[in-house]
């Protein structure tokens, strides 16, 4: 096996329950002594000493129920999240992506969210004005690209959004439940492209609820259940598994 | 140059870029509204302070202005940073930059609010038959930035803690306002007694809005403010970024 990208050595996330902190600077006068206890023992565990690699080149799924801590691993690797104990090492230029859309604005136009979007994903201006109009015509939006994108529904939104991930020049793609929305017609276009990432040895980590399509993309798989790893190895084995434990 | 400046200097741009076309997208009148504001209360403040209870404060009315103007960039800035990162939140959780850059495009684009203010200031400037002086060639330029650097480190802290203390908004805005009254726009520093002098130089305020008003009066800036106002800049932008630098790491976790 080629070098690993992604190293996850016993990571643990706990999340302190904030809710006690955003009662206000009124609750934190009057109530001190409880608010330093509340801080110091509530906590949420979100995941519990998970390890795993993933090696460059490869399209590594994970799956899970909601809130077994998907998220959070995907929030980890992009960096946005840091780790209560253990390590993550992350090496190449990462995606930042974890959903479509990211930095959308309603009022925008589609253009310009695009130019928004795609600043925020790590490109130059000058770069994206350079891939513009192939952005354009891969999110067959037609005249929409000038509306403001409030006027959008749920599935121009998703072309719009992977339309620019589409053109982004990552190391590593994160991508999280982005194939849920849009015509099959496009989502058939979604799926193409991430192939043709996969074949050009991008690293892509794929959340998703629909195993087709993580059966269709992943080499390996993740199952997290309950915050902690439940079973990794083969997509094959793994998805076999996880709908076998869910039939009913 | 670096491919990560670059991309940081794009960032800025593309979210300054961003906060001004929402502003004028909406409202024809978009560069009269952010002039408008300052305009109407120096309008009010006029009628009470001058006409009813008779200030003996010449040329009054550009008087306020040339202090209103600016005081309305720092009051617009502060007032919305609660709302910059909680307002981003879908950014920050998905997203991994810099986050500091979010306050400062919005402190950057109400500066640009202000520059482009200035005409007006002019305008009466000349209603009161005085001319704009040379002087504001280098004055402006220091002015913004010393100005810049004190918005951008409050805007930090108050954007930051905001997060963890959510009725900050609140607080904050009660601040602005009482912050402005204890600050010499509506009245010159020396008309405030002797005694309390001394408290007039703890506002970190006062130094600056008085050198904007003798700047944009009389072309002069009086080194002793110039200096104390560049100080406290300083020290509120290093507080700022410190602040920011210790809660930062939470952001993700608290939106």
């Amino acid at each position: 096996m080629s070098e690993s990208v992604i190293t996850f050595d016993n990571v643990s996330k706990y999340y302190p329950l904030y809710h006690h902190l955003t009662g206000g600077f009124k609750h934190f006068l009057f109530n001190f002594p409880q608010w330093i206890r509340t801080l110091k023992h509530s906590r949420f565990n979100a995941l519990c000493n998970i390890s795993f690699e993933v090696s460059k080149g490869e399209s590594f799924g994970i799956i899970g129920r909601n809130g077994a801590g998907k998220s959070t691993t995907l929030g980890l690797i992009a960096g946005v999240l840091n780790p209560s104990q253990g390590k993550v090492a992350v090496s190449g230029r990462i995606s930042p992506l974890l959903e479509l859309g990211a930095g959308f604005h309603p009022e925008l136009t589609g253009r310009e969210n695009i130019i928004l979007n795609g600043v925020l994903m790590g490109l130059l201006r000058v770069e994206v004005m350079r891939k513009i109009n192939e952005i354009i015509a891969f999110s067959e939006l037609g005249d929409f690209i000038d509306q403001p994108i409030r006027m959008y529904s749920s599935g121009m939104l998703a072309r719009l959004g992977f339309s620019v991930v589409a053109h982004l020049d990552p190391e590593i793609l994160l991508i999280d439940e982005i194939l849920a929305v849009g015509d099959i017609e496009f989502q058939k276009k979604c799926v193409d492209k991430l192939m043709d990432f996969k074949k050009k040895g991008i690293t892509m980590v794929f959340v998703s609820h629909s195993l087709d399509s993580v059966k269709m993309i992943c080499d390996r798989t993740l199952w997290i259940e309950n915050h902690v790893v439940k079973m990794l190895g083969s997509t094959e084995e793994v998805v076999g598994d996880y709908a076998k434990s869910y039939a009913v | 140059m670096n491919r990560k400046v670059r991309h940081y200097i794009d960032l800025v741009i593309v979210l300054t870029q961003k906060e001004l076309k929402l502003r004028y997208k909406n409202s024809f009148f978009g560069y009269l509204w952010s002039v408008g504001q300052p305009l109407a209360f120096a309008f009010v403040f006029f009628i009470s302070f001058k006409i009813v209870m008779k200030v003996q404060v010449e040329d009054y009315t550009v008087f306020i202005i040339s202090g209103l103007f600016p005081w309305q960039w720092f009051s617009n800035s502060v007032n919305a940073s609660p709302m910059v990162f909680l307002g981003n939140a879908s950014i920050i959780k998905k997203v991994s930059f810099p986050r500091n850059l979010l306050p400062l495009s919005q402190v950057i684009q109400d500066m640009i609010h202000f520059f482009f203010a200035i005409p007006v200031i002019v305008i009466f400037l000349f209603v009161y038959h005085k001319t704009p002086s040379l002087s504001w060639l280098y004055g402006i330029p220091l002015l913004l930035f010393i100005q810049f650097l004190m918005t951008y480190g409050i805007c930090l802290i108050v954007s930051s803690v905001n997060l963890f203390f959510r009725d900050l908004e609140r607080l904050t805005e009660l601040m602005v306002t009482l912050l402005f009254y204890f600050t010499p726009i509506l009245y010159p520093e020396t008309m405030v007694p002797e005694k309390y002098r001394t408290i007039l130089h703890c506002n970190p305020l006062a130094p600056l809005m008085i050198s904007w008003r003798d700047l944009f009066l009389k072309g002069t800036l009086h080194p002793f403010y110039l200096f104390t106002s560049f100080v406290y800049a300083g020290f509120t932008v290093a507080l700022g970024y410190w602040v920011y630098r210790k809660l930062s790491m939470r952001f993700a976790e608290v939106l």
